[in-house]
């Protein structure tokens, strides 16, 4: 059972060091690209809020075709911190996104940048570039021109703009494709200029809008690994939008679970994968198997917990619901092991169904009280013997496995 | 690789209806390109007739072309159509390009159908109605100031115009990708900056197509010309309707085939200017 509990939570501090400890080669080339970030003067990280959304609505139309895209939703992004909204389709990441970009005004609350409200401004005057969806790449420029357009437009001298302009097309291994048109190159190459674009003017906040969601599987694979380095070379904080969770668990410094207009739970891919509070987080990332179980007693944030099997456990409670009579808890099938002999399992029922998977195998468990459990196993050479389904088996798990979920 | 083994024997797919295949269908589109391009024919040919007549052919010769490029009057008509095709068109394209971005640019609103009527009232308010109106509201004018310059002609060109130069901006408008301006705002240009270094170069296919539309347009205008001209403002169509009345020589089918050329010449142009452009 020990084994369980070493997959658990690495503290916070650990990965926010990460990203000080980037080669230096990434960092001396950072610097000369945009001079020193502030943050990192002094050796030391200083959690500054980049982007905060303040109690931001945003409601589209009026009268009974009124959509609530954003309810009331507070959320802080740090400074260097490659932070993604994950959510399914039509949940409001694009909208938020357009709000910290300036394309939509809040209908209430505000949006502040380096604690400066920029609610009011025009997108032209925020420090904010996106890397949108489609690229929009302007098809009548050259690669070199698109990727100048915002230096140029910000009123730098000539010189400067095409120095940047190598400096970027460097940075996204481009250089061949300077001088072609952006109708005459690939998909990933437009992915690099709309990236590089959209990087040269050095934002303090890069928004980017389901930007691998064009890309066939491969690319895919290639651009996340391309835009962590991007990340961890420029230092500049990125928004990322998907409703992969997982590219979103990969990636990410930090996660938004988003649903219906609502932030769920903000934390570490970590955090979010293995302590997920709401039932909906629980389902959308990853397999999960929920079961009701019995409030025995509550102390502390501490509670006892029985199982329908009668076996007990103890869990941390969530704020506010010590009244709680039953709750839902969450155990992931890899985090759950099928009992060996002389193990006290904690549930029990009847194997109903093996399926190989090559590196794992997963064992569906008919309970006694009727609800299906999941156990997936690694599959290891002289293993355990392989399990027939009609076997009864008993189900174990460490108490760091189960996880309350705030109903 | 195995779709393109086909059974033996006749192709039993059914194939969608095809008017390609009705019987009679060479015949009738046959009729058709005859009947259409029949006349423009003969009178090309006709413009190089060495005789007097418009139906005898007397042999080659380039004798009525010289006639023409000789009269001062088709001269004079002909550079006063030119005038007042470029002033036309010109005004006529900077005003639809505004009207195109005014009705697309823009959340719909109540009454935008109205706008959209208002703009192309010229196609379908009958010629004749609006040659009279206009008649009747520059002679007011006339003797109000006294004024009976070229600006009345250049003025009710223009207003017939502006549907033909705006339906193409629109078009292309319509067409465009909007997120390419919102990226352009993102990176930091002004609304205006956008326009210019976004909107506009992409939407200049648009422009230049409405623009010739509305120089041919103009240039062979008849009815409300000939109720708007003054005294001594023919134009070539209306110089040349005058000469029908009186006596028909192979001048008039050389003038049409020069005419004719320069209509091909301008459709060339554009085609292989908004080529270029992709
Ligand atoms: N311009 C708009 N007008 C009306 N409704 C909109 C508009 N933009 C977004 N919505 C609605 O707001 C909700 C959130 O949309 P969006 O932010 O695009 O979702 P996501 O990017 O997460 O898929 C959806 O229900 C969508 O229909
Ligand atoms: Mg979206």
């Amino acid at each position: 059972m020990i084994t369980i509990s070493a997959a658990f939570a690495e503290p916070e501090s650990i990965v926010s060091e990460r990203k000080s400890a980037q080669p230096l080669a990434f960092r001396a080339f950072r610097d000369t690209l945009f001079g020193p970030s502030e943050t990192e003067t002094g050796g030391k990280r200083l959690a500054k809020a980049a982007v905060e959304a303040r109690h931001v609505t945003k409601a589209f139309g009026d009268g009974p075709e009124r959509v609530l895209a954003l309810d009331n939703v507070s959320v802080e992004i740090r400074e260097n911190e490659f932070f993604t909204l994950l959510g399914p389709s039509g949940c409001g990441k694009t909208t938020l996104l357009r709000l910290i970009a300036g394309f939509d005004h809040p209908t209430n609350g505000s949006i502040l940048l380096n604690g400066e409200d920029i609610s009011h401004l025009p997108p032209f005057k925020r420090p904010v570039n996106t890397v949108f969806q489609s690229y929009a790449l302007f098809p009548h420029m050259s690669v070199a021109d698109n990727i100048g357009f915002g230096l140029e437009m910000q009123g730098k001298p000539k010189a400067e703009v095409a120095k940047a302009v190598d400096d970027m097309l460097r940075l996204v291994r481009m250089e061949e494709l300077k001088n072609r048109k952006t109708s005459q190159i690939s998909g990933g190459q437009q992915q690099r200029v709309a990236l590089a674009r959209a990087l040269a003017p050095h934002p303090k906040v890069l928004l980017l809008d389901e930007p691998l969601s064009a890309l066939d599987l491969k690319l895919r694979k290639e651009m996340q690994i391309e835009l962590k380095r991007l990340q961890n070379e420029t230092g500049i904080t990125f928004v990322f939008v998907t409703h992969d969770q997982e590219e979103a668990l990969t990636m990410s410094d930090r996660i938004a679970v988003m649903s219906a207009g609502h932030i769920l739970q903000v934390g570490s891919p970590r955090e979010i994968y293995d302590r997920p509070s709401e039932r909906f987080v629980a389902n959308f990332i990853g397999d999960t198997n929920l079961m009701e179980v019995e409030v025995v007693s509550v102390s502390n944030g501490r509670a006892r917990l029985r199982f329908a099997s009668g076996a007990e456990t103890e869990a941390d409670m969530p704020e506010g619901m010590s009244e709680a009579k039953s709750v839902t808890v969450v155990v992931r099938p890899e985090h759950a092991q099928l009992a060996g002999t002389g193990d006290n399992g904690v549930l029990s029922g009847q194997l109903e169904n093996v399926v190989y998977f090559g590196t794992d195998t997963h064992y569906h468990v008919r309970l006694d009280e009727g609800v299906l459990f999941t156990v997936r196993a690694q599959n290891v050479r002289g293993g355990a013997e392989e399990r027939q389904p009609g076997a009864r088996t008993d189900i174990v798990f460490s108490e760091l496995a189960v996880q309350v979920l705030r109903d | 690789m195995a779709e393109s083994v086909q059974p033996p024997g006749p192709d039993k797919r059914i194939r969608p209806f095809s008017v390609k295949r009705q019987t009679g269908f060479t015949t009738v589109a046959i009729i058709c390109f005859v009947a259409l391009y029949a006349p423009i024919l003969t009178l090309v040919v006709f413009s190089f007739n060495a005789g007097e007549s418009i139906a005898n052919w007397g042999g080659f010769s380039w004798r009525w072309y010289e006639a023409a490029w000789a009269n001062e009057q088709v001269k004079e008509v002909s550079v006063r159509s030119l005038v007042i095709a470029s002033c036309a068109s010109a005004i006529a394209t900077g005003l639809a390009t505004m009207a195109a971005l005014g009705t697309t640019r823009t959340r719909p609103y109540r009454g935008l159908t109205a706008v959209f009527v208002v703009i192309n009232q010229p196609l379908m308010v009958p010629e004749i109605v609006s040659a009279v109106a206009l008649l009747i509201f520059f002679a007011m004018i006339k003797i109000a100031t006294g004024y009976t310059g070229l600006g009345y002609l250049i003025a009710a060109h223009t207003a017939f115009c502006i549907p033909f130069a705006y339906l193409p901006i629109r078009a292309r408008l319509e067409s465009m990708d909007l997120t390419l301006e919102t990226a352009a705002a993102d990176l930091y240009a002004t609304p205006w900056k956008a326009f210019r270094r976004v909107t506009l170069p992409l939407l200049w296919p648009g422009i230049l197509a409405g623009a010739m539309l509305a120089f041919v347009i103009s240039l062979d205008d008849v009815v409300i010309t000939e109720f708007v001209k003054s005294a001594g403002q023919d134009t070539l169509p209306t110089y040349m309707l005058g000469q029908l009345r009186r006596n028909v020589t192979p001048e008039m089918n050389a003038i049409s085939t020069a005419f004719l050329a320069l209509s091909i010449g301008l459709v060339t142009i554009f085609f292989f200017l908004s080529r270029r452009r992709k």
